[in-house]
């Protein structure tokens, strides 16, 4: 179709005018995007580097004359020195990384097997069922953290629930015990081993590491899967309507059951979406904000407090900006990582796409490049949308 | 069942090949059984049942008294119809203003995404400049940067240019959109040249040939930014937080946050923080509604539609 116009695109030998003319537009019409990004978001990220190094109060501006160099003493303060800043910002990564440990394999699942039962081959009403597993996926993170936290309290409906079948529900919003602890007190254990009381890392003991979330943050932990599950699920029906439907059938025919089908055949095609999907999330949940500064604000006893908030609250509240700076750092440098791991493990498109350019494919041309395309621009769409949800990140 | 195992040892073989090799028992019909449909339909309506209850205990729960919005929290039918949290949300409370804010933000926002997103992604495709490639591995680099860590120095040159409690600290900032600009050039790149090759013959300026030509193409990709940014804009928190502290200058997403933290005084008063979300999400609602097939194929790669 569109092949031979879009392999010589914009690579044809242009009269000198008309090139001079592209300089220009070019130059114009790519402005105002790149003054925005550069001034919204280079600069800014430049001039907290330098805020998370100096001694800067919060008064005039970082770079007036009382302000001093401090090198890494912000780092420090969170890192080590036995401090409040310290455990803080020990106790956020413990909390987040729970979260991360839930909420990560739990939308993937859910994501997968709502998009699994969606894409069956004759449904009636698939419609009517995508739209209502998409829609939280829409609405916004306040009024969901609003109805989410009305659920949750105490004489709210998920406990009118767990009243029905004769379950007495938890104070969820005030309850600061972390699940594993409540299950190790289940089975008799009440007080830490010692080798486990005595050492720790940033402030906090290993004891405390392995509480679990606190029945507090398993609001949050399930109001996130509740709302990317949609987002996710769309990545993964687009994957299944991409898959061929010969291998499945041929699966068929060979007497595979639908559960054979669905692990052997089925998963194995998957697998780039699946890292997309799982990537993405790993980069979003450390991206917790919305939820906690709507719901919970850090409590109970700190256990919903995440880096991303910590930062908002050192900075903000406490006015210690050179540390709420450092945490954004290290909160950066957590999801550089992550991004990272995801452009490596997706990097076979690339080079693909490089190689098919320069043997004279183009987009129209290779189904696979399409797929790769698509996957990348849908990431990119799922990115977007689920950025703001503590659930999916930024492609 | 016989048959299964031994598939299985063939399937794990070489699962994505699995060719219709020497079986003949058509054992994988069996699942066409009305059990199996039945049992399907069971699983998603109890699915479908999860994920739309909240939202119906919401509505409900916004014409509640404050009494019975904690004495029956799983009813969806008030004992006492009232519209008084509404009443107080449109007439008692700093709602309007909220909501006004929120719908400034939003428009200009996404007039500007579209335009500069549209622009840019143009220029990326199809014009050839020196310092292109730069611009390109620059907008990929800073679509990694997340938002959350833009908190503080966000603030910090908002304070910096003087646009810290302003309209313009407010809306500026979120036009940026690397990610737009990415999905308009991947867009720009999937369609034909031909057209524009021919108005470019005739003699038309890059700038004319953009507006009357190439624009009114891109209609499918444009309306997916507008969606997106429309959305994004309008459930923005976090930008806002730290871009002011004005009550006048909050948004929706703001000032319903700030209730929801308790400003509305004595009480929990969930009837009116659920009548807020309930206001609040009816302009995105109504944009799903709109839009419903394009969004949920969007992932499918509509952009090119």
């Amino acid at each position: 179709m569109t092949s031979a116009t879009v392999r010589t695109g914009g690579r044809r030998p242009h009269g000198a005018g008309i090139r001079r003319g592209q300089t220009a537009a070019g130059l114009l019409f790519t402005a105002p995007a790149v003054i925005l990004l550069v001034v919204f978001l280079v600069v800014p990220i430049l001039m907290a580097l330098w805020v998370s190094v100096s001694d800067w109060g919060g008064r005039g501006s970082p770079f007036s004359a009382g302000v001093d160099f401090v090198g890494l003493k912000n780092y420090a303060a969170i890192t080590s020195g036995g401090g409040l800043a310290e455990s803080d910002f020990g106790t956020s990564l413990r909390n987040n990384l729970w979260y991360v440990l839930l909420v990560v394999p739990l939308q993937t699942v859910l994501a997968l097997a709502l998009a699994s039962l969606v894409n069956t081959r004759i449904l009636r009403g698939r419609g009517f069922f995508r739209t209502a597993f998409y829609f939280p996926s829409v609405t916004s993170s306040v009024a969901i953290t609003v109805l989410w936290f009305f659920l949750f309290n105490p004489s709210g409906a998920v406990n009118a629930l767990l009243g029905l079948i004769g379950i007495k529900g938890p104070n969820w919003p005030a309850d600061a015990d972390g699940v594993l602890h409540d299950l190790l007190g289940l089975v008799g254990v009440q007080s830490p081993p010692a080798f486990l009381a005595n050492g720790g890392f940033l402030g906090i003991t290993w004891w405390d590491w392995l509480a679990g979330p606190s029945v507090g943050m398993l609001i949050i932990i399930s109001l996130a899967v509740f709302t990317t599950s949609g987002t996710f699920m769309l990545l993964f029906i687009a994957a299944l309507q991409n898959l061929s439907q010969e291998v499945e059938e041929a699966a068929m025919v060979d007497g595979a059951s639908a559960w054979q089908r669905f692990r052997l055949v089925t998963l194995p095609q998957l697998r780039p979406t699946l890292f997309t999907v799982l990537t993405l999330g790993l980069i979003g949940t450390w991206q917790v904000f919305d939820q906690v500064y709507t719901g919970s604000k850090g409590d109970p006893g700190k256990t919903t407090l995440t880096p991303a908030y910590l930062s908002y609250q050192a900075g903000f509240i406490n006015q210690q900006w050179g540390q709420a700076a450092a945490i954004a750092f290290v909160l950066f440098a957590i999801i550089v990582v992550l991004t990272l791991f995801q452009r490596w493990v997706l990097r076979e498109r690339g080079v693909s796409k490089r190689r098919m350019r320069r043997n004279g494919f183009t987009p129209g041309d290779d189904g696979r490049y399409r797929t790769a395309d698509r996957t990348l621009t849908a990431a990119a769409i799922a990115g977007g949308v689920a950025d703001r949800r503590g659930g999916g990140g930024d492609l | 069942m016989t048959t299964t195992t031994s598939t299985t040892a063939t399937a794990t073989a070489s699962p994505v090949s699995a060719t219709p090799s020497t079986r003949s028992a058509p054992a994988g019909r069996r699942r066409r059984t009305p059990i199996g449909r039945v049992l399907l339909y069971a699983v998603l309506i109890a699915l479908a049942v999860v994920y739309i209850y909240p939202f119906l205990i919401n509505i409900a729960t916004s014409f509640k008294t404050d009494a019975e919005a904690t004495a029956d929290p799983l009813s969806l039918i008030p004992t006492t119809w009232t519209a008084q949290a509404y009443e107080t949300v449109f007439f008692n409370s700093a709602f309007p203003r909220w909501f006004a804010n929120s719908a400034v933000v939003t428009i200009v926002v996404t007039l500007g995404r579209v335009l500069f997103d549209s622009a840019a992604g143009y220029a990326l495709a199809r014009l050839r400049f020196p310092g292109r490639g730069v611009i390109f591995a620059g907008i990929i680099g800073v679509m990694a940067v997340p938002g959350v860590v833009l908190l503080i120095p966000k603030f910090l040159v908002l304070n910096q240019l003087g646009m810290y409690d302003a309209y313009s600290g407010l809306i500026i900032p979120l036009v940026a959109d690397a990610a737009g600009v990415f999905i308009m050039k991947n867009f720009f790149e999937s369609i034909p040249v031909a057209v524009e090759e021919a108005a470019r013959i005739d003699g038309a300026s890059t700038l004319r040939l953009f507006w009357s030509v190439v624009l009114p193409m891109a209609r499918p990709a444009l309306v997916t930014i507008f969606i997106l940014s429309f959305q994004g804009s309008w459930n923005e928190l976090s930008h806002f937080i730290v871009a002011s502290q004005n009550p006048d200058l909050f948004t929706l997403t703001k000032g319903v946050a700030s209730l929801a933290s308790g400003q509305l005084g004595a009480g929990t008063q969930y009837p009116v923080r659920l009548a807020a979300a309930v206001v609040m999400t009816v302009p995105v609602a109504v944009l799903f509604v709109v839009f419903q097939r394009r969004i949920t194929n969007s992932a499918s790669g509509a952009v090119k539609e």
